[in-house]
């Protein structure tokens, strides 16, 4: 009885600001790090105990090691470096287009009514069936998976803006006119910051999609790039292989992520959700 | 000097919110705007913003004719209509844009002294209280020395408490540099203790119903046996105003600066 009692008042005194802060900065991410770590402790376990040989679900020993090997022979970075470069180019390219339509859409409405239509239909078309028109168009290279990649991205970019615009404040825009605000001032000072939040969010959504994609084009044939090391690894019977490429995938997925967090987190310091003590981090 | 002459407005959904509506108001006046809930007050107070267009007649400040937001017109709403993405300085600061960085930084730091909000200078606006973002409201809307504050039910969000704060707020600020202030109000009490005139409008359509000079003192006593009176001449005024069968004074109106009792 008295134990159980004890332990609670203990752990009440070691959560005491400030240091009960600091504590929860560190204990939220190792509580997201626990059943994944659980799960590979136990799976090197039973490799190692003999219950599994571990051929076709190689252990995490076996597959840092593939990674290791790769990358000491130099052609983890260079796979990497093809990806990134499809993904960056395509990335490029659809948040480019997705923004100056969805703005456009989003501002005239006669541009709306002559453009959406017309885009709405064309994202009711599953991306991957472009594959072989665009193959047809620019050939097996880059060209054809940087244009699948930017066909993926574009999208969500585009509602997202055209959204966000739609969606200003009236009432906020009001206060720009009563203090006479010329177009780009309005522009500058009202529309850009009020529509920022939900460009963020449509930006993340982009480049999940990007990476998506990219696995798509390089399944189309590809002698280089994280997908080519799956397949690669498909064709040789290399489980531990296809597992680098997505632990790879997953690393660079989520540092790319944050990284367009990180970027914005100065300009979002306003938004609720974006205060440092409530944030993601 | 600002004049309203036969101001209508007839909203292309057809609604006639208002018409025919004339009166002058003379710099430094309060005037307050009294009247059942679609009568056409904020209507009226758009168009003088500048924010609608009056479909007939003419608004006119100093002789200049009010057609779209002019810089001696301020206008504050019953919403405080902070940008949320500027601090609470950078937001009152929001019209001072064609001042000088420092002349800025010295005006904003007066105005937030005079609401008394220094210390939340850098605050966010969802950091504030319902009362609190109204004066950073008000401030905004001051800093920029209007020659004309319009103010749409600016304290009919907030409770009772806060918004007589507010009220004795605003007239200090208002004793400062005398700007006309045209308030629209559903509270007798706050109409009888700001205004120099109440105007009472009635609605379908829209038009100015009567009005009334309030000459009591400043600062004026809320118990004051006298305020209670003219507050329940202001209430009959309004009581007759919503019935559909009272004779119509405002062809009175228009002919002379007639005020009835
Ligand atoms: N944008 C608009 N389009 C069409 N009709 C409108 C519009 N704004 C107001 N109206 C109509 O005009 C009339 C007057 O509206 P207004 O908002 O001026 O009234 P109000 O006196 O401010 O009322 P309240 O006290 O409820 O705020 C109402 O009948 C309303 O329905
Ligand atoms: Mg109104």
């Amino acid at each position: 009885m008295t134990m159980t009692l004890d332990t609670p008042v203990e752990s009440t005194q070691s959560l005491a600001p400030p240091s009960a802060a600091r504590w929860r900065r560190w204990t939220r991410p190792a509580l997201g790090l626990l059943l994944p770590l659980t799960a590979a402790v136990a799976w090197e376990w039973a490799v190692a105990a003999g219950w599994s040989n571990g051929r076709l679900v190689p252990p995490p020993s076996t597959v840092i090691s593939t990674i290791d090997e790769l990358a000491r022979s130099g052609e983890l970075f260079r796979h990497m470096a093809t990806t990134l470069e499809r993904v960056g180019a395509g990335f490029a390219l659809g948040v480019a287009a997705g923004t100056v339509l969805g703005a456009i859409s989003g501002y005239w409405g006669l541009a709306r009514q002559l453009l959406d239509p017309t885009i709405q239909a064309l994202r009711a078309i599953p991306s991957i069936a472009w594959v072989p028109l665009f193959i047809l168009w620019l050939g097996i290279f880059e060209l054809s998976k940087v244009a699948l990649i930017a066909v993926g991205v574009f999208f969500p970019i585009y509602l997202g803006v055209m959204g966000a615009i739609l969606s200003v404040d009236r009432k906020i825009v009001e206060v720009g006119r009563t203090f006479r605000l010329s177009g780009p001032a309005m522009i500058r000072r009202i529309l850009l910051p009020a529509v920022l939040p939900a460009y963020v969010v449509s930006l993340r959504v982009g480049l999940g999609l990007g990476w998506m994609f990219v696995v798509a084009a390089e399944f189309m044939g590809a002698s280089e790039g994280l997908g080519y090391l799956l397949i690669d690894g498909q064709q040789l019977g290399k489980p531990a292989q296809i597992l680098a490429a997505i632990v790879i995938f997953a690393i660079l997925g989520k540092t790319t992520d944050w990284l367009i967090e990180i970027a914005a987190m100065p300009f979002l310091r306003w938004q609720d959700a974006f205060a440092p003590s409530r944030g993601a981090f | 000097m600002l004049v309203l002459d036969r101001v209508g407005k007839t909203y292309p959904n057809g609604v006639n919110a208002l018409e025919r509506f004339s009166t002058e108001i003379r710099l430094g006046e309060i005037v307050a705007v009294i009247g059942g809930s679609g009568c056409g007050k904020s209507t009226l107070l758009r168009a003088i913003a500048g924010l609608d267009r009056a479909s007939y007649g003419a608004i006119t400040l100093d002789g200049e004719a009010l057609t779209a937001p002019h810089p001696k017109v301020g206008i504050i709403f019953q919403e405080p209509r902070l940008l949320p993405w500027l601090s609470v300085a950078d937001n009152i600061g929001f019209g001072l844009s064609d001042v000088s960085a420092t002349e800025r930084r010295e005006r904003v730091a007066a105005a937030l002294a005079k609401v008394g909000l220094s210390d939340k200078a850098k605050a966010w606006p969802r950091e504030l209280s319902g009362g609190q973002a109204q004066r950073v409201a008000i401030a905004r809307a001051l800093v920029v020395r209007p020659e004309v504050l319009l103010l749409d039910e600016p304290f009919s969000a907030l409770d009772a408490f806060t918004r007589r704060d507010l009220q004795d707020h605003l007239l200090d600020l208002w004793s400062e540099t005398r700007p006309t202030l045209v308030l629209v109000t559903h509270d007798v009490d706050e109409a009888v203790v700001l205004a120099d005139r109440v105007v009472v409008m009635r609605p379908r359509p829209g038009r100015l119903f009567e009005q009334a000079e309030i000459s009591l003192a400043r600062p004026r006593d809320r118990n004051s046996e006298l305020f209670e009176t003219t507050k329940r001449r202001i209430l009959t005024a309004l009581d007759r105003s919503l019935d559909q069968a009272a004779p119509d004074p405002t062809a009175a109106a228009e002919t002379g600066d007639a005020l009835w009792w």
